[in-house]
């Protein structure tokens, strides 16, 4: 067959020169190349004191949000739970009651509201989803833990704290 | 022999063997220390600040690690093996001439433990013995890779200290002596013997890699063949002994090499320094000397190290057998030619 490039190169294996058998030379070139490396700054960030600069549109721990007078957003439409890939997000909605008006946005809210982030795959879809703005991904990466229930977050990990709250 | 001589060499040995183990023990933070910067990496730096406690942690964990004696080991000699190693790795530094005498008073103290008047034999010996250690330990193993290992550093040793004797021969020709003592002496100043003999001192390190067992020579225990080589089946602190053993016999060799190559305690201005400095403090600057030629060592170990690949077994008996001992041989003869033309004009 023709060869279809003309990238092609035949090697051969030249004896070694003297200067190749004598080790000595390539070993010094690979030592300067090695005590370069000694006084430059190394890469290593220390994770736990520094942390890594995330880019902008990077998708953390779930939060649910609050409206600008600290009222909780989600009405419990259900439609994070729909578009949900991963069926991560479960919800039970609740009725509003009169004295409740200044915590919730609408009359009808998500009394519970989990998300089980072993499932979770940070695709997004939820907040894509969200008619009212109400969740976002922008926390920071979700902590390990030991057992599996630990990851089931409720709204008392995922609700944004109250804007009054000093 | 009075009293005071007796308590006099006994605190000299206490100070060398707490010295070299505490360099053993630091040698194992600064070869990560060493390995990390030549990587970019920052190396252990969690254990007090810049990880100045890791070589306490290391040990401690050692310790406190569960002791196991296979089976079907040799038992007394499965325990024998580090200590020999370790043992003969310690007694290397007794001939070492660590810096000119002190004198206190009327009394004059020599800063080595003992001036045999053959002490490169003595080294030689020590150097060789040191490899029954781990032929011990391999063997008493039981364990195929580790007795494997145990042959290979066997074979290896007994390859390279050939080179290594021939080598030596070229630097006796132009010291004249076999005392340490005496050739440290005749490097005074700048008149090193390395400037005399380069290819005599480039052929010993070559040897004094591949008798250390390091890299790149470190066949025993490469792990990609033969899992941990002859420390396979060992653990705990027998294993502690093992590597602690090879540090030691780096910082030997490094201190040899500094004393055959380097002048050991002799640097330029040497002179100047000691009349006005007085009897004690003259000295132990040269003391301070020779540990920064022999911590320079120590350091281009690592950096070898961290630089150079293994060899193949073949090419490591082919540098010994036909590279180093041919050279080490012509070496000899160029030099004996150098001194008689020298000396008959």
């Amino acid at each position: 067959m023709e060869p279809l490039t003309s990238k092609k190169k035949v090697l051969e294996q030249k004896p070694l020169t003297l200067a190749e058998r004598m080790y000595l030379p390539a070993i010094a070139k690979g030592m300067a190349i090695t005590i370069s490396h000694f006084f430059k700054k190394e890469a290593t960030i220390r994770y736990p004191e520094v942390e890594r600069e995330f880019s902008t549109n990077f998708r953390g721990m779930h939060s649910l949000k609050r409206d600008e007078e600290g009222k909780e957003r989600c009405t419990a439409c259900g439609l994070c739970a729909l578009s949900c890939p991963a069926e991560a997000i479960t919800m039970i909605a609740a009725e509003r009651k009169p004295e409740e008006k200044d915590l919730y946005r609408e009359e009808k809210y998500a009394s519970v509201y989990e998300i089980n982030m072993l499932r979770c795959i940070f695709c997004g879809l939820c907040e894509e989803a969200c008619p009212k703005e109400a969740i976002y991904l922008d926390g920071p990466i979700v902590p390990a833990d030991y057992l599996r229930k630990d990851f089931i977050y409720g709204k008392d990990k995922l609700v944004e704290q109250p804007l009054n709250k000093k | 022999m009075d009293i005071a001589f007796v308590i006099e060499k006994f605190v000299l040995v206490a100070i060398i063997f707490g010295i070299s183990l505490v360099i053993a023990m630091y040698s194992t933070y600064a070869e990560r220390k060493v390995a990390a910067f030549l990587q970019d990496r920052l190396g252990p730096d969690r254990a007090g600040p810049a990880g100045m406690f890791q070589p306490l942690a290391d040990g401690l964990k050692m310790f406190m690690k569960e002791e196991i004696i296979p089976t079907n080991a040799s038992k007394w000699l499965f325990m024998i093996g580090p200590g020999l190693a370790m043992l003969t790795a310690c007694i290397g530094t007794a001939v070492i001439p660590w810096g000119s005498a002190i004198t206190v008073g009327d009394r004059v103290i020599p800063l080595q433990v003992t001036d045999i008047n053959v002490g490169i034999l003595y080294i030689f010996g020590v150097v060789s013995l040191g490899v029954y250690g781990v032929m011990i330990g391999g063997w008493a193993s039981n364990n195929k890779y580790s007795l494997l290992s145990a042959i290979r550093a066997a074979s290896q040793n007994i390859s390279y200290e050939i080179a290594m004797g021939l080598s030596i021969i070229a630097l006796l020709l132009v010291t004249g002596s076999m005392s340490l003592k005496e050739i440290v002496e005749g490097q005074h100043g700048w008149h090193w013997n390395v400037l005399y003999q380069p290819v005599g001192f480039i052929l010993f390190m070559v040897c004094a890699f591949a008798e250390t067992n390091r890299a790149p020579f470190d066949l025993p225990e490469c792990e990609t063949e033969l899992i941990g080589g002859y420390h396979t089946e060992y653990s705990s602190m027998k294993l502690g002994f093992y590597l602690f053993a090879e540090y030691i016999n780096m910082f030997v060799s490094a201190a040899v090499m500094a004393t055959l190559y380097f002048g050991g305690y002799n640097y330029p201005g040497m002179d100047w320094v000691l009349a006005n400095t007085g009897p004690v403090i003259g000295p132990l600057i040269g003391v301070g000397v020779f540990f920064i030629k022999i911590f320079a060592f120590i350091f281009f170990f690592m950096w070898v190290r961290w630089t150079i690949p293994r060899f193949r077994y073949d090419q490591l008996m082919h540098l010994g057998w036909k590279v180093l001992i041919p050279l080490a041989i012509a070496n000899i003869v160029v030099t004996s030619v150098v001194i008689a033309v020298i000396e008959g004009f």
